[in-house]
């Protein structure tokens, strides 16, 4: 009965979700209140029941309701809790649902705190919004019907949530990741509504910031979550495969970037206008593409699950509509929309068009790799483009903008001096140099890319203060004076400071863990002791246990670091019941910012000999942690008072804030 | 400085990142790319040695054999030829005999080197090189998802 109303509210959101797409777009063009008034309830209406298509399905996977063909397929009476909730979007068509109920809780958060929008931005925001909800509906009902009932004999036992994805990290990866993209469905929305009133202002670029910003935030936790989940889950010690599916996450993660920053110039000094639409259709097609890659399987991937070419198909109808109808009307409105100010070639402006170009070219290289296979096959060739392509080609665009990156907060807004910001970063240099030849002196002559590397990471990473230090005049005006005058910086300016430096971590992580990092692959018995790093690892035997669905084989290390007992590890391979499927899950003690991984293969030769690979990774948590600080940094550029400080009435909001403060 | 002067020097910049990142995928995709082969390919052209492939097919049933020093040697096959290979490492945990593989290296003097293996990640799917390449054979049973008798070759 609850799956029933589940598929029944399902259907009503539908509904909805046209009404929502036709009637306020038209209500915008005549001028009509009434019509666009239906803009917020429609989108309410539409997540209320969105939700509660959502609370059936969850019900049915708590209570595991084998009646129902997705929750058999999926889940198993003896799965944890969590994993019974989590496998809801483990699979292809719940995981859609979860799809469409956060675009519904964007949407519903548009209509319900948009009260400052301009009525026909809002309705036609709205509108476009109703217009992915509806493409997304259809699909899931057409082709992905997660409410299917077994007709006869509903089965007494599920066939278990694949195991690899029974893990808290891939319990909330999806959901932070869809938040991501769906996220920057809004931008997406913006952009149309303003190709479609043909008007865009200031006011609408600090209205789709936050929105963007939000979802960059979101992105990124998902990419952070899902690239340690692949670390310390599959076993392989890596963090970053260059996967089809992996691209798809960080191309819409590279546009967003840009995007934030094209918004800012626009937000500031009303120039980039037509630039910053583009980039917001692009940030929402690539987010598309993302979901087509990976749940098409057109790609091979490590990460493509059983996939369905007719809902490749699909997809990739709703891609051709968004992105072609998207760049189609761009194509015929951008040049209605007004040219804005002007600035010099060195300035604040300039600096943020470069990091613009190198961040799209960048992800149009990614785009390339990722297409390339697809496109050889089409001319009956068979290639595959793995790291060494990607490190080759997006590894010098990305660098070349890791050191430009300093500049551009140095810079000053229409014409900037080079000089200037120069001579405020010989310091940062002078460090950045230092701390590759400490790196250097501490590694016993590491190889020269990795000491380029480290310096790069430090000039990033120090460099990112460069602003706050200039701002400070701690030197001039001493330590005390020096703090007052940041307090009195918007939050905005730690933002950019804060982000920046965890892009500076991320790439100190990633350095010291691919230069440095020393791994032993070896055969071990009982007693046997091998060296990883600075390591004597011993292994003393296995030990079998179980867990709740699945049985254990766990191998007990001990860890010696000069003959000093420092501590324990028990890497294990896990049988899962249901599935018959084994997994491996590592051994991992982080050190200071550093780990020790263990993983374990299979029985080798010898009777109770087993094959052990180890690692010892230097500063690889950073690589995580750095993007924790970006996130920290996106956080407090959307606290920043200017950006909730809704734009219509400027004026009435400016002294309220004179009289308070 | 004009504004047109001003786009010039913009549309430069342009120019100029564009064309090394053109420069780079040029060099990239003449050197880096790694080629897909069956093992009936593997077996019939002459292959450069440096040149990276990946070689899909199903393990050889009784080929697996463990050396020294968690060495394994394995056979790749599409049911027409054979392709040994070498590899030092942790096989994925869904590698089977009978099952479908991809390996990357490179082949010298007839072996092939793997340095990656990748198996099933999921008992229910197969690597599409692995379907293209059985379907070339004429073994690959459509409407089999996950590919030939999944349940029959469960450990």
């Amino acid at each position: 009965m609850i799956i029933e109303i589940g598929h029944f509210s399902l259907i009503l959101a539908l509904i909805l979700a046209l009404v929502q797409s036709v009637v306020p777009v038209i209500g915008a063009a005549r001028r009509d209140n009434a019509m666009m008034a239906v803009a917020p309830a429609a989108a309410l209406g539409q997540m209320l029941f969105i939700t509660i298509s959502f609370g059936a399905l969850s019900h049915a996977y708590l209570t595991s309701d084998f009646s129902v063909l997705n929750v058999f397929e999926n889940s198993h009476s003896l799965k944890p809790l969590l994993y019974k909730f989590s496998g809801l979007w483990g699979n292809h068509e719940g995981s859609m649902l979860l799809w469409v109920l956060i675009l519904a809780i964007f949407g519903g958060a548009v209509a319900a705190f948009g009260g400052n929008l301009p009525k026909t931005l809002k309705a036609n925001v709205l509108g476009v919004q109703g217009w992915v909800s509806v493409a997304f509906l259809l699909f899931i009902l057409l082709t992905s019907n997660p409410f299917l009932r077994i007709a006869d004999n509903p089965p007494l036992e599920g066939r278990d949530l694949n195991p690899v994805l029974q893990d808290p990290g891939l319990a909330i990866h999806p959901p932070l990741l869809y938040l991501g993209y769906v996220g920057f469905s809004i931008s997406f929305a913006f952009a149309i509504a303003a190709l479609l009133e043909g008007r865009i202002d200031a006011a609408w670029a600090r209205w789709v910031r936050p929105w963007a910003l939000a979802a960059w935030i979101f992105l990124t936790a998902g990419i952070a979550m899902g690239s340690y989940w692949a670390y310390y889950e599959l076993g392989w010690g890596g963090f970053w495969f260059w996967d089809p599916v992996e691209n798809a996450s960080l191309m819409p993660w590279l546009a967003g970037t840009a995007l934030l920053h094209s918004a800012l110039v626009m937000e500031k000094r009303n120039a980039l206008k037509i630039w910053t639409i583009l980039l917001a259709i692009l940030a929402f097609s690539l987010s598309l593409l993302g979901t087509f890659l990976v749940r098409s399987g057109v790609l091979t991937s490590v990460h493509a699950f059983a996939s369905d070419p007719t809902r490749g198909v699909f997809i990739l109808g709703i891609l051709c509509v968004f992105i072609g109808g998207g760049l189609s009307l761009f194509a015929w409105r951008a040049s209605t929309l007004q040219q804005g100010g002007l600035f010099a070639p060195v300035s604040r402006e300039s600096a943020l068009v470069m990091n613009n170009i190198f961040l799209t070219v960048s992800a149009a290289v990614i785009l390339f790799g990722t297409m390339a296979p697809l496109l050889a096959s089409a001319m009956g060739g068979a290639i595959s483009v793995g790291a060494p392509y990607f490190n080759t080609v997006f590894g010098p665009l990305f660098g070349a903008m890791l050191v430009i990156m300093p500049f551009g907060p140095l810079l000053a807004w229409k014409r900037g001096d080079l000089r200037a910001a120069a001579q405020r970063l010989w310091a940062v240099l002078g460090l950045a140099i230092l701390a590759s030849l400490v790196s250097w002196w501490l590694t016993h002559g590491g190889p020269v890319m990795a000491m380029v590397g480290i310096g790069v990471a430090f000039w990033v990473l120090i460099g990112s203060f460069a602003e706050l230090w200039t701002r400070a005049r701690f030197l001039e005006v001493g330590v005390a004076t020096g703090f007052r005058r940041l307090s009195g910086l918007p939050r905005s300016v730690f933002g950019t400071a804060v982000g920046h430096a965890g892009l500076g971590l991320s790439l100190l992580g990633i350095v010291a863990t691919t230069s440095f990092q020393s791994e032993t692959i070896t055969e071990m018995k009982p007693g046997d002791t091998a060296k990883v790093g600075g390591y004597e690892v011993t292994f003393n035997g296995m030990t079998n246990q179980a867990g709740p669905n699945y049985t254990e084989m766990a191998a007990n290390m001990t860890v010696r670091e000069n003959g000093v007992e420092v501590f324990d590890l028990k890497p294990s391979k896990r049988m899962f019941t249901a599935r018959q499927m084994p997994t491996t899950e590592a051994g991992i003690k982080t050190h200071g910012f550093s780990q020790l991984y263990i993983t374990l293969g299979d029985p080798g030769q010898g009777a109770d000999s087993v094959v052990v690979r180890m690692w010892d990774k230097p500063l690889v948590t950073l690589i995580w942690l750095g993007a924790l600080v970006m996130m920290a940094g996106g956080m407090l550029s959307l606290s920043d008072r200017r950006l909730r400080v809704g734009a219509p009435k400027p004026a009435r909001l400016t002294t309220a804030a004179g009289s308070s403060s | 400085m004009t504004r047109k002067q001003r786009r010039l020097v913009l549309i430069g910049v342009v120019g100029v990142v564009l064309a090394a990142a053109v420069g780079l995928v040029l060099f990239a995709m003449s050197s880096q790319i790694t080629l897909f082969r069956t093992p009936t390919e593997l077996v019939q052209q002459t292959i450069d040695p440096s040149q990276r492939i990946r070689v899909g097919g199903l393990v050889e049933v009784g080929s697996v054999v463990k050396g020294q020093d968690a060495a394994v040697t394995f056979e790749v096959t599409d049911t027409a030829n054979r392709v040994p290979v070498t590899y030092k490492g942790i096989l994925p945990d869904l590698f089977r005999e009978g099952q479908g593989v991809v390996a990357e290296g490179v082949l010298q003097n007839g072996v092939f080197m793997a340095d990656t293996v990748l198996a099933k990640h999921d008992e229910r799917y197969m690597p599409k090189e692995v379907v293209e390449s059985l379907k070339k054979q004429g073994v690959w049973r459509e409407g089999e998802p996950g590919g030939p008798a999944p349940g029959a070759a469960k450990p």
